[in-house]
């Protein structure tokens, strides 16, 4: 029956030509070899994240009168809706970490190098596109702390100079959060996002199935001096069976957290009440957050948040742009960006923390 | 890479490894899913209101007309006779669930989908409808016509 199935495409679009990639795709094997999961976990995340959110959606309502009651009625009244409302949240948050782990990763084992350069531009901007994802997800159940986080991040935007204002006007939908924003923000999290982040997955993926995957600098040079001393592992089944049992641990580890610290609803959001004492955004924009309530309210003659938003704009640019810094040359290989990424990991989990402890 | 020819015990006992691996993955998978069937079926809705609803007030009505009302989730008809009495049926058209109206012409209540027409009893008198629309109680308290459902006898 199978085969069948199989004779009959392969007579019609050379089925097995199609898969033949797939069947010689081959995975390095060595002791690091295990950082190669993460983009696959990330991805499955991913996955989660689509199916729960279409779970969401049949329920869900968008705007200022309905929003927070839609989600009290799937977590109260919808049998498992509380599970499903719980593993999007909880999912959300471990894709970013395993994002920034697979981004680290890449930049500690040097997986950005010649030709990899265009996969590592696509990554960063998915991740981007992921903490968008992020941002206008979270705004979604109308709560009082997701509004005035989307204040807090709103307002941000509009600090950039000239484009500022403009921007957090399109992004509000008007001068201020209201419902109109919160239309916005769902169109954006289920239908702009999504779109883009399909392109720009398929393109990640295509350009890492053409490139084949990296290895490291150290052991490219040993396995080229000696052939006979390199490790590969076929990709079908044999790595493709061991990610997917991370996928399992993973499903495990997703399902225990939701199950045992369901996420939380949290207060309608109100915008005539004043913003709760303590409140602070989500982990992965804490580092930001942080530092731009570090930055003295005047630096020079400029306004620190101004200065702020400009750093992180200009970082973000030179992020997405980081491979075409390194030099060709092996003799200088060895070097600077590595420095750079041990410190800009230190610097995010520092300010991290620093922002989680900080009053 | 080689592979030894396996013997009968060792390939039993692959076997009964086998077994027990899979049985485990498709009792987790039961469980991934079991929740997500259960969620897919919406929730019963309660029907708002209970079983007694204030359709009108005594003023709003004049005789031989009708006024549609709320009645939980779902339509009423409530009908000022030409006598002055009440009556009030369900206003779902038993054929395919429109909302019926009262023809004061008529003196019949009437569904416009279909040119279905039941009796001011609620009873299908002619065109598809298979069955007599739901009669109501009516009570009046104060200046309020109250409708509630027939209790079961």
């Amino acid at each position: 029956m199978f085969s069948t199935i199989r004779h009959w495409l392969d007579e019609r679009f050379d089925w097995d030509g199609l898969m033949a990639p797939l069947r010689h795709k081959t995975v390095p094997s060595h002791r690091l070899s295990y950082w190669y999961f993460l983009g696959g976990i990330t991805l499955f995340l991913f996955g989660i994240q689509v199916v729960t959110g279409i779970l969401l959606l049949l329920y869900y309502r968008p705007g200022a009168n309905e929003a927070f009651e839609s989600v009290q009625y799937i977590m109260t009244r919808v049998r498992f809706g509380w599970l499903i409302r719980s593993i999007h949240s909880w999912s959300a948050n471990l894709m970013i970490f395993t994002a920034f782990a697979h981004m680290f990763s890449v930049l500690l084992l040097k997986a950005y190098r010649k030709p990899r350069e265009l996969t590592w531009v696509s990554g960063v901007i998915l991740l981007f596109l992921v903490m968008g994802f992020g941002f206008s997800g979270y705004l979604l159940p109308w709560n009082t702390l997701a509004f005035f986080a989307t204040k807090v991040g709103t307002e941000i935007t509009g600090q950039v100079p000239i484009l500022g204002k403009p921007m957090m006007i399109f992004l509000r939908g008007g001068e201020e959060v209201t419902g109109a924003t919160l239309t916005r923000f769902f169109g954006f999290h289920v239908a702009v996002l999504p779109g883009l982040a399909t392109v720009l997955l398929l393109l990640h993926l295509l350009l890492v199935q053409r490139l084949g995957i990296s290895v490291p600098p150290k052991l490219e040079v040993q396995w080229t001096a000696n052939p006979s001393a390199k490790r590969e592992m076929r990709f079908f089944p044999n790595f493709l069976l061991r990610e997917m049992m991370a996928w399992y641990v993973a499903l495990g580890v997703l399902g225990a957290l939701a199950a045992v610290f369901p996420w939380n609803l949290g207060v309608k959001a109100d915008p005539f009440v004043s913003a709760p004492a303590g409140i602070k955004p989500e982990w992965y924009f804490l580092f930001m957050f942080q530092t731009l309530k570090l930055i003295p309210s005047r630096v020079w003659f400029i306004d620190g948040e101004v200065l702020g938003v400009l750093a992180f704009g200009l970082v973000g640019w030179l992020w997405v742009l980081l491979p075409f810094f390194e030099s060709d040359q092996p003799s200088r290989m060895k070097g600077w960006i590595t420095g750079l990424s041990v410190l800009a990991l230190a610097y995010v989990a520092g300010m991290s923390v620093y922002g989680h402890l900080a009053k | 890479m080689n592979r030894r020819q396996l013997s009968q015990p060792e390939l039993m006992r692959r076997r009964v490894i086998g077994v027990f691996l899979g049985s485990g993955l498709l009792a987790s998978f039961a469980s991934f899913i079991y929740p997500v069937l259960r969620y897919l079926v919406p929730p019963a809705v309660a029907d708002l209101g209970g079983d007694e609803v204030v359709a009108a007030k005594l003023s709003e009505l004049k005789p031989n007309s009708g006024k549609i009302f709320r009645f939980g989730s779902r339509p009423g008809l409530l009908i000022m006779n030409g006598d002055g009495t009440y009556r009030a049926l369900s206003a779902t058209c038993t054929h395919l669930g429109c909302t019926v109206q009262y023809r004061n012409d008529l003196r019949e209540v009437w569904c416009a989908c279909h040119n279905g027409i039941y009796d001011l009893n609620g009873r299908n008198v002619s065109g598809p409808p298979p069955r007599p629309l739901d009669v109501f109680d009516v009570h009046l308290r104060g200046d309020e016509i109250v409708v509630s459902r027939k209790r079961e006898a």
